[in-house]
């Protein structure tokens, strides 16, 4: 069973306050996430990232389409019991200490009185805020409360946890915290869907990844499969100076550092640029293909379908 | 009561608590005692009067006061803060936290008035020095200005529901005002004709009576209040509390958390 089933999830928003317009936040979304999964949803600011969590936290209704979450639909409070959720830049009651809240939150989702105390703690240690229990959250910085959203999240043992922008706000430890304790939840089983536009912490840590762009979905997949997908590059050194015309018709950056020069060209163009260096009798030192990052298919996805176009061309 | 309606409701308490409200108590304490040190002195055989007049009338402002003003902020801060996004994502249905909310803000506006209470015998007992039997009625008259703060508090989070802070809080002052006067709409209406008439009286039955529910100066005039008087207004001020509950879940219900 998919543990989030996305069908056709779409969202229009009437916006202006006399004529009102409709403004699409999210265009039919359709999406599966398998249990025990760590599954990137990527995009830049405005993509409809936190429009697609909202809808699926049923913050927001959606104008069509539906979604069930661990089999369940979204408004189910037996399927709230089971998740857990950390809203980007989370904002808490302030007037609270962070055990307050986690026993507050532990309240609402059913976690039982003898248990409680015991998860409180043993969540405050787990993201690094073991000796802060007993302070305000107004005296709180803004990665410490990113710190007391994911231990919310993931005080009630859910088997599904919706993260959107998780490593919002924290400090490069920090990030490497949360990257390790994804991993931790991903080994207990757990389910682990999260929204980022950090593109390096997808790629480390996913095991696929959506990516989306203007409420639209661009790619789905694993990050291997999606990066061979992209159009590959090589990088040519050789010794001298000189750049053959012929090379430099092929398109490519060309780089002089010393006596050897450096060319990153499409893969599609080695042979001839061997072929040109080969005719202008230029030593080559090295023939390296560039690996493809999730960087180079985002940026690829990101492009209008004329711009993709004309860049195969 | 369902559990995590009572959990909300506390921590709803809570807030109001640590967000300094009941340090309103602290200048009604300082009103209080100074109108009873003053009356004592200028009036005479008039202090009872003076003292559950002006003391009921105190706790009924301080009362609103509040009511409105937090009453407000129930629902639209915790949309603009986002606190409630990690709140509704758990096994927490949207009537569970208005009705939640309403019970907390009651409860708070009970302590106060209950605190405030004994400002007033205390008031009365200093500046007649012995307690009467006609004083019982100023509970009566006490229990008639909770029913206000509950339909003003329902009201607040109808309003809040669907409008911005400010607005709602015009609305739900004018409301007071407006149902504060009701009984004077009501002979309007039966003094005018044809459109006027029907639309009169309708706006005299919708907006609240709290005319009707004000019995503080028979009370200081210690005239009693009527068995009957108090079973309707509870039966109306339960129906329409529980009306205006309804009409902020049906919005919220249907509400997009942007």
């Amino acid at each position: 069973m998919a543990a989030i089933e996305i069908l056709g999830l779409e969202k229009t928003y009437n916006v202006g306050f006399w004529r009102k317009k409709p403004k699409c936040a999210l265009r039919p979304l359709h999406l599966a996430v398998e249990e025990g999964e760590i599954f990137g949803f990527l995009g830049p600011n405005g993509a409809g990232k936190t429009t697609t969590l909202k809808l699926l936290m049923g913050l927001v209704y959606p104008t069509g389409g539906s979604a069930r979450i661990l089999g369940m639909e979204i408004n189910d409070p037996r399927m709230k019991a089971q998740i857990g959720f950390l809203p980007e830049q989370p904002y808490f009651y302030d007037y609270l200490t962070a055990r307050e809240l986690l026993e507050y939150y532990g309240q609402l989702s059913g976690v039982a009185a003898k248990e409680r105390s015991r998860k409180v703690e043993a969540v405050l240690a787990r993201v690094g805020l073991p000796d802060v229990g007993g302070v305000q959250l107004r005296k709180f910085s803004k990665g410490m409360l990113q710190r007391v959203g994911i231990a919310q999240a993931i005080l009630h043992d859910p088997r599904l946890v919706f993260f959107d922008e998780p490593m919002s706000g924290l400090d490069p430890m920090g990030r490497r915290e949360v990257r390790d304790l994804m991993e931790q939840l991903k080994l207990e089983g757990k389910t682990v869907f999260f929204s980022t536009h950090i593109l390096s912490d997808a790629e480390a840590l996913c095991d696929r990844v959506a990516i989306i762009h203007l409420g639209e979905l661009r790619g789905v997949g694993r990050v291997a499969d999606l990066t061979a997908s992209v159009h590959g590059k090589v990088e040519l050194v050789w010794e001298g100076t000189a750049v053959p015309a012929a090379l430099r018709a092929l398109g490519g950056e060309c780089h002089v550092t010393g006596d050897t020069v450096r060319a990153v060209l499409p893969e599609a163009s080695q042979d001839a640029a061997i072929d040109a260096l080969r005719r202008e009798h230029l030593r080559l030192v090295s023939v390296i293909p560039v690996r493809t990052s999730l960087e180079d298919y985002f940026v690829q996805k990101l492009q209008p379908a004329g711009a993709v176009a004309g860049a195969r061309s | 009561m369902n559990g995590r309606i009572v959990h909300i409701a506390s921590n709803t308490f809570r807030e109001a608590v640590r967000d300094r409200v009941l340090y309103n108590l602290i200048a009604f304490a300082l009103l209080m005692s100074g109108a009873a040190i003053l009356i004592g002195q200028i009036s005479i055989n008039i202090e009872r009067l003076v003292v559950i007049n002006l003391g009921l009338t105190a706790v009924s402002l301080f009362g609103i006061v509040i009511a409105i003003f937090i009453g407000i902020g129930l629902v639209s801060k915790e949309i603009e803060k986002r606190t409630l996004y990690t709140v509704l994502s758990r096994p927490v249905r949207r009537w569970e936290f208005i009705v939640g909310k309403f019970f907390g803000l009651a409860c708070t506006l009970v302590v106060n008035t209950v605190f405030m209470a004994i400002g007033v015998f205390g008031a009365l007992l200093y500046v007649s020095h012995h307690f009467q039997t006609a004083d019982g009625w100023v509970l009566v008259a006490l229990y008639f200005i909770i029913l206000q703060f509950l339909i003003i508090t329902s009201l607040a989070l109808l309003f809040s529901s669907f409008s911005s802070p400010l607005l709602a809080a015009v609305f739900a002052f004018s409301l007071f005002v407006i149902g504060t006067f009701a009984e004077d709409l009501r002979g309007f209406a039966a003094l005018t004709q044809g459109f006027t008439r029907w639309l009169a009286t309708g706006a005299a039955y919708i907006v609240p009576n709290f005319s009707a529910l004000n019995v503080i100066s028979s009370v200081a005039h210690q005239q009693p209040v009527a068995g009957q008087l108090i079973f309707y207004n509870t039966c109306y001020a339960l129906i329409y509390t529980a009306m205006a509950l309804c009409g902020a879940v049906l919005i919220f219900e249907h509400r997009n958390l942007k």
